[in-house]
């Protein structure tokens, strides 16, 4: 199967006063057809800039993509002139936010905003577009949802808010959906419901699903392949059971353990000493060497470059393959 | 000493600002060494009446024979007296008001702001004109009429700015901690509603010189001192055939104003932590 | 059998939303009849989801909000007489700690005058020693003397969640409320507060009430949890006897929704828990529960269930000797 979604060598800068911060460095990665892939990461990760930047939605303003291609359908997006692009948005590459309000507008109704893209990208009439919207709103498990589609926004609850936004992103049935931290500000209850849905939901379509999120056991429930970043920059590829079995690349590993919240015999949570260098102040080589417990000489000098364990298993470290510590 | 360096840091980023500051600064040193330098008074007949600016008289004379330049140079002190003080009345009463509105809410600021609303309901100039004519006419009831008619934009102002501080967790922290309302209004609060206020006092200097200049071109200020507005006022009747007599001031005036805005402006993007600049 | 530090009793408070000159205003009953008691040293968990009410819990605790009925009572001493009479040796005695770090900080003042100002509020110390108490604080949660004369913009969330922990330890409190402490901290950064916080428990005998949303984080680190739905208790016991299994069936359905690695969510619940949580202005009649509850009957809706003693815990269902034993 050829892959639907190629990135080469992504960067992106962000301009600031006290100079220009390196978000994304070097980013990799290829999606297949159907797939499901979580970018996992902190804050300063660079996930949530990698989701952004593939489909040029950061603004000139803000940041700039300095090198990289990115590969989707066979076409490199950051070169499409901005008329193609905007057929590829929405028709071929959905996507949905953390804060449903950031894509639903509050003056219309939640029929129009999802009929919208059904006019535009299929041309369907009014009708065609809402019976549409109805049967979206139905998929998405909205009840009454002939009711429903001439409400507003602010007559829905966030959960629903959140399933509007799912339906908008999927009613052109596109072959990617990018989910940006999609259930982080959910209740947990509601959360399980919005999973569980786009689990259906992309089983039923076969749409690829790229998942950006900082929880692991998201991951776990959704994602078939992980990759891990840090500080910008990817350290760790490879099946989420790969790399939740066997993490490779030491801050893959520890951040799993406190992200399973198990105490140790002392009553203590594992935690990893330090904190996310700052983008002014990167170190040289490994960015993860300082808080690293098995770091040596060579890792605070040189960036280590990606290292099979297996296939398909790899990460950034010069550990891999050599005995685990 | 290193805010004020990273202060300055910001500021110079804006050039236009920069250069109003630059002007800003020579209107200040006119005004308060102008007259020191150049001791004429401007209420001495001292040339020919309406002659051009000369090699005597570099700005001319006016219809009465006074000198021009001193006439700009005592104005220039009057005109910033009272556009300063003006302004800086109608900040400390609005931002009282604004403030205890904004902290307490409910029926308070419902009680104020209506008060406010009532002040603002009214034609600013009309009322400043109202309040000098129940006193006399002088350079204190003129600043205060100038600022009573301008504090309750400082008022609403202060009001928003204390409304989003007062649920902000710090202040509930502070409250939490058992500090008193007035301390955290005066040392919490404040220090953080400033920013914002010292941009609409700065904006007020000029409203208040503008104002001040329409109350005296209609004859309406202090009769005892010149202003550039007066001597807008009196150079108007003939400004087909001594353009320079009513222009002069009114350069001065739209310069000055053209200036303290663009400090303004300044002051804001160099205070205002959130608006970014490329 | 110790006296406990904080007990709660029947604790009540309503919002009035909305006043038209015709129409009575709305009641949003934010907490609802919330009873318990905390121990010297010991970690209570509140847990729930949004509009359960433990935030306002947090808040009315600390002094914050008043309550519009019950009372509890602070080292026996009655809370709502103590705020009113002597509110600066009540804050002394229950501190907070909030979410947002972000927030929690004044932008304008360093880190050094954020926890002077609790020094010198209540008199701790004398000026001349102000600096020497505030740099011990700040070794107490892990940051040193560098940070003094910080400002908050130029702190990492983890650090200022640290600074806030100290301002709320300068006045020696006996209780600490923490609303959500590390909810907005990464994952990595949660542990370290969370053993910080921990760490100075056993040190200083400080009882905590811990609020969150995360069911998985606190069966970690409380002593005992109680869960809440729509401004009431549903389920509070030892967090050891919880650890096996919860009775109330939102506390399973709370737990079974979070997302744990190594099991997946079709495993451990067979139906996600369906709709959304009913508001607070007009919470269901008899069991707040029953508009979502697998099980619910036509008692739920008639007869509101009160907290009874089952299995060891308190528990809000009139089924509950029925869920302990399938």
């Amino acid at each position: 199967m050829s892959a639907l979604l190629q990135v080469e060598g992504l960067s992106v800068r962000f301009p600031t006063t006290r100079g220009d911060v390196a978000a994304l460095e070097d980013f990799s990665f290829e999606m297949r057809e159907g797939e499901t892939v979580a970018l996992v990461g902190e804050s300063g990760s660079g996930k949530s800039t990698a989701a952004l930047a593939l489909s040029r939605l950061i603004p000139e303003s803000t940041g700039r993509v300095i090198s990289g291609r990115v590969m989707f359908e066979g076409r490199d997006l950051l070169a499409l002139p901005v008329h193609d692009l905007r057929e590829v948005r929405g028709r071929r590459i959905g996507m949905i936010f953390q804060d449903p309000m950031m894509a639903l507008n509050p003056v219309f109704t939640i029929g129009w905003q999802l009929a919208e893209p059904l006019r535009q990208h299929f041309g369907l009439s009014q009708r065609a577009a809402r019976d549409r919207a109805v049967e979206l709103l139905g998929q998405v498990a909205i009840p009454a949802p002939e009711q429903r589609i001439d409400q507003y926004p602010h007559n829905l609850s966030g959960g629903m808010r959140q399933r509007v936004m799912i339906a908008m992103a999927l009613a052109c049935r596109p072959s990617l959906l990018i989910a940006d931290e999609p259930t982080t500000a959910l209740d947990v209850t509601v959360q399980a419901q919005v999973l569980s849905l786009i689990k259906t939901l992309k089983d039923e379509l076969g749409t690829a699903v790229l998942l950006i999120t900082h929880d692991l056991a998201v991951v776990w429930e959704i994602a078939q392949r992980v990759i891990v970043m840090y500080a910008g920059r990817k350290v760790e590829e490879g099946t989420a059971a790969d790399v939740f079995d066997d993490p490779q690349h030491p801050y893959a590993r520890e951040l799993l353990r406190a992200a399973a919240f198990a105490s140790g015999g002392d009553g203590r949570l594992p935690e990893i000493p330090g904190t996310v260098p700052s983008p002014f102040d990167m170190p040289p080589g490994c960015r993860f060497a300082p808080r690293c417990a098995s770091a040596r000489e060579i890792c605070r000098a040189v960036l280590p470059p990606l290292k099979s364990s297996a296939p398909g298993h790899a990460a950034a470290c010069v550990l891999v393959g050599s005995a685990v510590p | 000493m290193t805010a004020l360096v990273a202060f300055w840091r910001k500021y110079r980023r804006n050039r236009a600002a920069v250069a109003g500051l630059a002007m800003l600064v020579v209107v200040l040193l006119a005004a308060i060494f102008g007259p020191l330098v150049y001791p004429t008074d401007p209420f001495d007949m001292v040339g020919r009446p309406s002659s051009p600016p000369s090699a005597r008289f570099v700005l001319g004379t006016d219809v009465s024979g006074r000198d021009m330049l001193a006439g700009l140079l005592h104005g220039a002190r009057v005109s910033l007296m009272i556009g300063i003080l003006a302004s800086l009345g109608a900040t400390l009463f609005g931002l009282i008001v604004g403030a205890i509105a904004g902290y307490y809410g409910r029926a308070v600021d419902t009680i104020l702001m209506r008060c406010t609303d009532f002040f603002l309901t009214i034609p600013s100039f009309i009322l400043a004109i109202v309040i000098i004519a129940i006193f006399r006419p002088s350079v204190a009831t003129v600043t205060l009429a100038i600022a009573a008619v301008s504090w309750p934009q400082v008022a609403r102002l202060a009001r928003a700015e204390f409304i989003a501080h007062r649920d902000r967790e710090y202040v509930l922290a502070c409250r939490a901690l058992g500090m008193s309302d007035f301390e955290i209004i005066t040392r919490q609060i404040l220090p953080n509603a400033l920013p914002s206020l010292l941009v609409v006092s700065s904006l007020l200097v000029a409203t208040s010189i503008l104002t001040e200049s329409g109350l005296s071109f209609l004859g309406l200020s202090d009769p005892n001192v010149i202003s550039w507005g007066y001597m807008v006022g009196v150079g108007r009747t003939v400004l087909r055939v001594a353009w320079w007599m009513p222009a002069i001031p009114g350069i001065a005036i739209l310069l000055t104003v053209l200036c303290i805005n663009l400090v303004g402006e300044g002051l804001n993007e160099a205070l205002n932590p959130r608006l970014q600049r490329r | 059998m110790t006296e406990p530090i904080l007990a709660a009793r029947g604790l009540r408070k309503s919002f009035s939303i909305g006043s038209g000159w015709f129409a009575a205003p709305d009641q949003l009953h934010a907490l609802n009849d919330v009873s318990f008691d905390l121990y010297p040293g010991e970690t209570l968990a509140v847990v729930g989801e949004s509009g359960c009410g433990k935030s306002t819990l947090a808040r009315c605790l600390a002094g914050l909000t008043d309550l519009t009925a019950g009372s509890f009572a602070v080292a026996g001493a009655d809370g709502r007489a103590f705020i009113r009479d002597d509110a600066l040796r009540f804050h002394r005695a229950m501190q907070i700690v909030f979410q947002d770090p972000y927030a929690s900080l004044n932008p304008r003042r360093t880190v050094r005058r954020s926890i002077a100002d609790a020094l010198r509020l209540h008199r701790m110390c004398k000026r001349e020693e102000e600096r020497a108490r505030v740099t011990d604080l700040l070794l107490q949660v892990g940051l040193s003397a560098d940070y003094l004369d910080r400002y908050p913009h130029e702190l990492s969330g983890g650090q200022r969640q640290r600074v806030c922990i100290a301002r709320a330890l300068a006045v020696e409190p006996k209780i600490l409320v923490c609303d959500e402490p590390v909810s907005a901290l990464d994952v990595s950064i949660q542990a370290q507060i969370i053993n910080l916080l921990k760490d100075i428990q056993r040190r200083r005998g400080i009882a905590y009430v811990f609020i969150s949303h995360n069911l998985a984080l606190v069966r970690q680190i409380s002593d005992r949890i109680a869960v809440m739905y729509l401004g009431e208790i549903v389920e509070i016991g030892a967090a050891a006897a919880m650890q096996r299994t919860f009775l109330h069936p939102y506390s399973r359905a709370l737990f079974a929704a979070t997302p744990v690695i190594g099991s997946r969510q079709e495993d451990r619940m067979r139906v996600p828990l369906t709709g959304d949580v009913p508001s607070p202005l007009h919470p269901p009649s008899g069991c707040h529960f029953r508009t979502r509850c697998p099980f619910a009957t036509a008692r739920c809706s008639e007869e509101k269930p009160a907290l009874r003693e089952v299995s060891g815990r308190l528990v809000r269902c009139h089924f509950a000797e029925a869920m302990s034993a399938g």
